[in-house]
């Protein structure tokens, strides 16, 4: 980023927009064609319009960069394009009313480098994301791209390679956290020929989406990493797997994959080595499940998504029976860094056991969501105070979910501790692929838990016991706890069939399905009780536990909820106190939300009933001055 | 089990579209699932008797297409409705209100998730993650997404297909 102020004679500069999914979603293409439009009619020639895939920072989307001075525009529309080519490209008025404003303070911040969502991250995994144009190999080459694996097949040899991702600390960033270059010497010392060199690009995590960013934003530099790592293990077939729900990242790596493979990066003799290596694409068919390795590479042979038992590994025998090697996408972008810049520099960052940065889709009660990328070890408080700007509307934080449906909740006491693979799996949660829910207090724990078993539920491929059983048996526990029918004996049943499940089943899935309930279980045990014992939720949010009630010194007759009311349970009329019909209650919370906020006079309540008039009464009659 | 549709299509009414599909591959079985999405993106769903040409093209037995068909949530082996909406219940929609999206989504259509309407406008399906969590709740419409949904905007996204 330019540190310099704005000004209008700089020469050439370029509005980027923002073509990720999050902003194309707000309307990306039609403002590119806007501001293309502005810029011809307008008669400018020293400007570009050019898009980059993901920012990040999706909560303020549609984004726009103007280089080289690094004016950042939020919320942009297709009515805005005209101002921002005229105000701020023609006479070096930059358009205040687009910039970011600080969530805390309101302060409008006009650059890029200024704003805490970004200025606090590390981006080694996301460095060219929002940066370059992911559709044109040449940007990425300009900035340093494939000479990681120039270097690598010119200056080393692949056991080199391997030496230097092992010494680099590089850890497996798909979840488990397997160290990435003995993942690969395993494969290269494994008997057989081929080998295969896959891509687990199956992001089926709800609530992280770090790999379809990547891909969406720069898509080269997981080809990159492919390939170098297809040199380390000797494999000249691979497979990148992605998720048919991300049709936008699918496009962006089969256009990188043809131009590598016209630039030779790809194809036979790369760079006039003795190297040859093809990547194909497959599209995932939506099965959670195959995110698991040996899931993965059975739908890649055109099988159902099952996994199987281990060991035998990938690394001896996967793909076809073959020694397979397969990394996540955000491992895979990591490689090329590593390379360049050296194993020494990319341990210098991190802790002692978990080296160099992670990213993080950071979403839920939270002011700044968006795609974020820290070094490991940072304080959960940063990332959620600082990083992320805190929780909006004035609400507590309650619990931070990491790892989804495999990881757990973690309360605020957990807040100061330090994000490692390590500290998270101590907590009972896990680093996952990197999902990172925020919530606040009007979100109940046991509906949450209730939810991600839901989840894994409905993915249990249904081949072991304690997964497709067990699972089903907790979640229908959980659905009874929360239609307020829980026993107390429910609570050590869901902690049993929990360790149980962990202990019995046969891939990931399972192993880490029962994490929220016993996290929750662990840190919100309180929450279970008081709806078993109770019947009421603290977070006022299960439907069957909640009422809601029209305070009769409050109502002032006015019938916005009468009208609103879907159930047509609500009896009023013009000065009338009004009453809902507590049989009829579709406890929708329409009468809440319709209520003005100057009467106030619905409430919502769990666990008591109010003492309210039957019938609809005549209003109090409040003092004169009040009513003026 | 997921029964299979009877539907009136045959075999000489599903040939041309296969033909076509099928001068893409070799024959090889790990191109099975590749080609069950050629064939769904063709009927828009995976007609009997289309599944059945497919396992003589791979040399599968029919029960193998009809377990890997199953067992992928992408394969519909009902046809779909001209749009297709999914609605996204992933965590940070769940916890920012999708359910309350889908729910008038089901009311203002008059199905539940799952189904097609009568008049074969609209396939509702729920997803478990579309990845696009910062606008949280979505939803998408074919391949449109429509972000920060509320139960009032329900309608007008709904309006934006019906006029097309």
């Amino acid at each position: 980023m330019s540190p310099e102020k704005p000004d209008s004679t700089t020469k050439q500069r370029t509005v980027f927009i923002c073509q990720g999914t999050g902003c194309v979603s707000g309307k990306a293409f039609e403002i590119t064609a806007a501001l293309k439009a502005a810029v011809t009619e307008l008669g400018l020639k020293d400007v570009n319009i050019d898009y980059t895939g993901c920012h990040g920072f999706c909560e303020q989307g549609p984004v726009a960069i103007v280089e080289p001075e690094g004016i950042f525009y939020t919320h942009v529309t297709p009515a805005d394009a005209r101002e921002i080519i005229e105000s701020h490209i023609r006479d070096g008025k930059p358009v205040e009313r687009l910039f970011y404003k600080d969530p805390a303070t309101g302060e409008a911040i006009p650059y890029h480098k200024d704003i805490k969502f970004y200025n606090m991250q590390q981006r080694i995994i996301l460095r060219n994301c929002g940066r370059l144009n992911p559709e044109r190999i040449e940007d990425y080459i300009a900035v340093g791209g494939y000479a990681s694996l120039t270097k690598a097949l010119k200056e080393m040899n692949p056991e080199m390679v391997i030496e230097e991702i092992k010494r680099s600390g590089l850890r497996g960033r798909g979840g488990a956290g397997f160290p990435t270059g003995l993942k690969w010497e395993f494969c290269r010392r494994a008997a057989g020929e081929p080998k295969y060199m896959i891509c687990n690009a199956d992001e089926g995590d709800p609530g992280a989406f770090m790999d379809r960013s990547t891909m969406e934003g720069d898509p080269n530099t997981v080809i990159e990493g492919m390939a170098i790592a297809a040199y380390a293990i000797g494999a000249s077939e691979g497979y990148i797997y992605i998720r048919a729900e991300y049709p936008l990242a699918v496009k962006r790596v089969r256009l990188a994959i043809q131009q590598a493979e016209a630039k030779g990066f790809l194809g036979d003799g790369i760079l006039g080595s003795g190297f040859s290596f093809h990547i194909h694409v497959k599209e995932g068919a939506g099965a959670f499940v195959c995110g698991e390795e040996t899931a993965l590479m059975a739908s890649i042979e055109g099988k159902r998504g099952m996994p199987r038992s281990r060991p035998p590994f990938p690394a001896t025998s996967g793909l076809w029976g073959k020694p397979s090697n397969i990394n996540n996408v955000k491992s895979l972008a990591t490689v090329p860094v590593i390379i360049a810049r050296g194993a020494d520099w990319y341990a210098a960052t991190g802790t002692e056991k978990s080296k160099g940065t992670c990213v993080f889709a950071l979403t839920g009660k939270i002011a700044n969501s968006g795609l974020i990328e820290v070094p490991m070890g940072i304080p959960l408080r940063k990332i959620i105070y600082e990083i992320g700007g805190g929780i909006p509307g004035g609400k507590n934080f309650k619990a931070v979910q990491t790892g989804g449906p495999s990881g757990g909740c973690l309360p605020a006491e957990y807040l100061d501790s330090p994000v490692d693979y390590e500290s998270l799996t101590a907590a009972g949660s896990m680093m996952g692929s990197g999902g990172m829910v925020v919530m606040d207090e009007e979100t109940c724990m046991v509906d949450i838990a209730r939810y991600f078993l839901s989840f894994t539920q409905a993915e249990s491929c249904g081949k072991c016991v304690p997964c497709r059983v067990g699972t089903k048996q907790m979640l229908d526990i959980l659905e009874r706890i929360c239609r307020g029918e829980g026993e107390p004996e429910d609570i050590p049943r869901l902690e049993r069939l929990g360790n149980d499940i962990k202990a019995g089943s046969l891939c990931q899935l399972g192993q880490t399905a029962p994490n929220p309930v016993l996290t929750t279980l662990r840190y919100f045990r309180d929450e279970y009780e008081a709806h078993i014992n109770e019947k009421r939720c603290p977070a006022l949010s299960c439907t069957s536990l909640i009422s809601f009630y029209i305070d009769p010194d409050k109502c002032q007759g006015c019938g916005i909820c009468l009208r609103s009311c879907p159930a047509e349970c609500i009896a009023g009329d013009k000065r009338l106190v009004h009453v809902i019909d507590q049989e009829k209650c579709a406890r929708c919370g329409t009468c809440l939300e319709v209520c003005p906020a100057r009467f106030g006079a619905v409430v919502k309540v769990s666990g008591e009933t109010l003492d309210v008039p039957a019938v609809p009464t005549p209003v109090k009659e409040k003092p004169k001055a009040a009513a003026a | 089990m997921i029964p299979l549709v009877e539907d009136t299509l045959t075999k000489a009414d599903v040939q041309d579209k296969l033909g076509e599909v099928f001068s893409h591959y070799q024959g090889e079985r790990q191109e099975l699932i590749p080609i069950l999405q050629e064939t769904q993106a063709r009927f828009r769903y995976l007609p009997a008797a289309a599944m059945r040409e497919i396992s003589r093209f791979l040399r599968l037995p029919e029960s193998t297409v009809y377990g890997v068909s199953t067992f992928y949530a992408q394969f519909k082996l009902k046809p779909l409705g001209r749009c297709i909406i999914r609605v996204c219940r992933g965590t940070a929609c769940h916890v920012r209100g999708s359910g309350k999206v889908l729910a008038e989504i089901e009311k203002q259509l008059g199905i539940k998730a799952g189904e097609t309407t009568a008049d074969m406008e609209y396939t509702l399906e729920t997803v478990a993650c579309i990845g696009a969590c910062a606008l949280a709740p979505t939803m998408t419409i074919d391949n449109e997404t429509y972000g920060k949904m509320t139960t009032q905007r329900v309608a007008e996204v709904l309006g934006v297909t019906r006029k097309a």
